[in-house]
């Protein structure tokens, strides 16, 4: 053993090094994102929950052309179409999504002929049952309603690139 | 009834409950455990007797250090109690015979064992009351029996050292590792770089 | 009869006997136990918030302003939660440990001297007690990983049991060397040792009362204990008994619960014993460390808990800054370097007392 070694190892000076570098850090500014007060910025493409949206005028756009159904890796989607009660025009009965089968691909939103199925910005739809994660026709209109702002303005954003 | 007198009483029913658990226990992890119970209670006697250096030299020695590596191997070890007391009947008769006259003998010296009249209150030494139990003790330990004390070291040293050679076992042709050498490497004297033309290799 | 009412006239003060002035015995460890726990609280929460800092994340800080009342956010947590026994467990001795733990670590501070005669028991020994405290607190360790019955707690059982023993070895003669200096086993006397003589009575600067202290002339003793008192509390960098990345929480693998908190308790306040121990030997106790006017005003009992703060600082930076070592390492470092270390001062500042007359004598001339 070296005699520079030894006096370095009886006043650990790698110990002291360090604690002056961790002190650097503990004094440094933290790049942690306050989480639940905090978040981070969300492309306008992000894929998030679903939601069905509506026109302008409050009509549902989805049509049940069931091409989401198709295209749905998973087979998540589950659709029934009829003629609606009032108009007769082709309307869905059922639109279901099973989220827990959901890989969030956003093929189902690729393929809508009427942008009516999006995967919304919001990522924050834990629940506390299975059963919340099935979701209805009722809950995604919901969620359009809900998210509309949000989701139209993704769109603008990202309509260029398209 | 005095609290030394309750605090007596309790410290010694204890030491010696534990000390029949201790040949008693079916499983022999109880029983070191109820060893070391045994030693706590009997420091604590120590303690009310006024000799609180013993006491905790006791708790410091035995319960810190022996039991623990006791308790270590009883742990390690899987007894198999079936195996155990399967012999044990047939070991009984001289077991209870080898029992019997450590019994007499401990009766007949017990019995005629008397101090004799002139030693009695002439203690080895005088108890100064001045002085804490550890400085006492010191002080007659480095200077009255001082070859004695060495002497007990001299020997534990030798058994130590017997300990270790006997186990010691240095084999040849195995790698060792020289942490100091290890440490002490620097990258200007192990790495180098060299500079390596494209498709040629080194 | 008479017992009982001298008992409980040194216990909770009550004149039964005409001899009541003193302060209760009750409320004077009352005192101290409650004062102990909401420090070991805060420490816990600070020991967390240091890691977290050195790694550059924020650490708790939801519960109550910058997290304040996250321990008691996770006392209430861990006093709630179903307390699950394994079913081969030795029930009595699975429930036994973690009682030993708290119980012994807590029993330390009856002896610790927070400021000039503040100790529930100001006896001659203090230091061995001491000593023979942090020696039985690898009962829990052992016990509680034994009578899991299930491989990684004894495993960690195992560990434990030869890292602490050995580690004691070397805080044992580093405690050798103190007594060596002061000349008595007396926790009060060590203190006061080392504010009435020292280097900065010798240089002529009294008042400069930190050189005094046994950390100066005792520097390689004061790293060996502190690296000593790391392992022997089973802390990062050497705690291999609890080692995630190999056993997945060591002895505590089975505990859950009240059981789990009583060890996580026990352990902190062992910790900071050992922070007391270092603050009392090393770093003068309850002493100012510049005995002039604005510094002297402090209470001592707060500037024993700053020197217990400090000490526990540098544990927790140990833990944030120091990768764990590997188990033969470990041993390496106290059988080859720390002990013949640690003798071979004791030697040296045995002969050095000896020839120069130095040392403090217990007070006596």
């Amino acid at each position: 053993m070296r005699a520079g070694q030894l006096i370095n190892k009886l006043l650990l000076t790698e110990f002291v090094t360090a604690f002056f570098l961790a002190m650097r850090y503990f004094f440094g500014a933290k790049p942690t994102i306050n989480y639940p007060f905090e978040k981070g910025a969300v492309s306008p493409r992000f894929r998030g929950e679903h939601a069905l949206r509506r026109y302008p005028n409050g009509e549902e756009r989805c049509i049940a052309c069931k091409l989401c159904e198709a295209i749905c890796p998973a087979q998540a989607i589950t659709i029934e179409a009829g003629p609606r009660q009032n108009d007769g025009t082709r309307r869905t009965v059922r639109y279901d999504i099973d989220m827990v089968k959901c890989i969030y691909c956003g093929f189902c939103q690729e393929a809508c002929p009427v942008d009516a199925i999006v995967e919304g910005p919001n990522f924050e739809f834990a629940t506390e049952t299975r059963e919340e994660l099935y979701f209805s026709k009722e809950k995604l209109l919901a969620n359009g309603d809900r998210w509309e702002r949000e989701i139209a303005a993704n769109l603008a954003a990202d309509a260029p690139y398209r | 009834m005095t609290l030394p007198l309750f605090f007596f009483y309790v410290f010694s029913a204890i030491t010696v409950a534990s000390a029949f658990m201790v040949i008693s226990a079916r499983n022999p992890v109880h029983a070191v455990l109820f060893l070391i119970l045994a030693f706590v209670n009997a420091a604590g006697l120590f303690m009310l007797a006024g000799a609180e250096f013993l006491a905790l030299l006791l708790i410091v020695v035995y319960v810190g250090a022996v039991a623990v590596l006791f308790l270590f191997v009883v742990m390690m070890i899987d007894v198999d109690f079936a195996e155990l007391k399967s012999g044990l009947l047939s070991y009984a008769p001289i077991g209870m015979v080898v029992g019997a006259i450590l019994f007499l003998e401990l009766l007949l010296v017990a019995g005629s064992f008397v101090i004799a009249p002139d030693m009695v209150g002439a203690g080895g030494l005088p108890i100064d009351a001045t002085m804490d139990n550890t400085r006492a003790l010191g002080l007659v330990l480095y200077t009255r029996y001082v070859f004695l004390f060495q002497g007990a070291a001299a020997v534990l040293l030798v058994a130590m050292i017997g300990a270790i050679v006997l186990t010691l076992r240095h084999r040849t042709g195995i790698k060792r590792q020289s942490t100091a050498s290890q440490l002490g490497r620097k990258p200007s004297e192990t790495v180098r770089n060299v500079k390596v033309k494209s498709g040629q290799g080194l | 009869m008479d017992f009982i009412l001298s008992a409980l006239d040194y216990l909770l003060g009550i004149p039964f006997l005409g001899w009541g002035e003193q302060i209760g015995f009750v409320y004077k460890a009352l005192a101290l136990l409650v004062g102990l726990l909401i420090f070991t609280a805060f420490i816990l929460l600070g020991d967390r918030k240091v890691w977290a800092a050195v790694q550059m994340r924020r650490g708790p800080n939801v519960v109550g302003p910058f997290g304040l009342l996250q321990s008691f956010a996770d006392l209430i947590k861990f006093g709630v939660k179903e307390a699950v026994i394994p079913a081969g467990a030795d029930k009595v001795l699975f429930l036994l440990a973690p009682l030993i733990t708290a119980t012994l670590a807590l029993a330390g501070w009856a002896v610790v001297p927070v400021d000039n005669g503040w100790a529930m028991a100001n006896i001659n020994i203090g230091i061995l007690y001491l000593l023979g405290i942090s020696s039985l607190g690898v009962y829990g360790v052992i016990i509680g990983g034994w009578a899991s019955n299930s491989k990684y707690p004894f495993f960690g059982a195992l560990r434990a049991a030869a890292q602490m023993v050995s580690y004691e070895v070397s805080i044992g003669l580093v405690i050798i060397t103190v007594l060596l200096c002061v000349g008595s086993l007396n926790l009060n006397d060590i203190v006061i040792a080392q504010s009435e003589m020292g280097l900065a009575h010798a240089l002529g600067v009294p008042w400069l009362s930190f050189l005094n202290w046994f950390w100066l002339p005792l520097f390689p003793m004061f790293v060996v204990f502190y690296i000593s008192a790391l392992a022997e509390t089973n802390r990062p960098p050497f705690d291999m008994v609890e080692g995630e990345s190999e056993l997945v929480a060591g002895f505590m693998t089975e505990y859950s619960s009240t059981p789990y908190l009583l060890f996580m308790l026990g352990e902190y306040i062992a910790i900071l014993l050992m922070c007391a121990m270092t603050t009392i030997l090393f770093l003068g106790g309850w002493a100012a460390p510049i005995d002039l006017p604005p510094f002297t005003w402090i209470p001592g009992v707060i500037w024993f808990f700053i020197k217990v703060t400090l000490v526990f600082f540098m544990f927790a930076m140990a833990k944030a800054i120091v990768p764990r070592y590997r188990y033969d390492q470990l041993m390496r470092i106290g059988w080859k370097l720390f002990l013949p270390l640690s003798l071979l001062m004791v030697v040296i500042v045995a002969f050095v007392l000896q020839l120069t007359g130095w040392g403090w004598h217990g007070g006596i001339a």
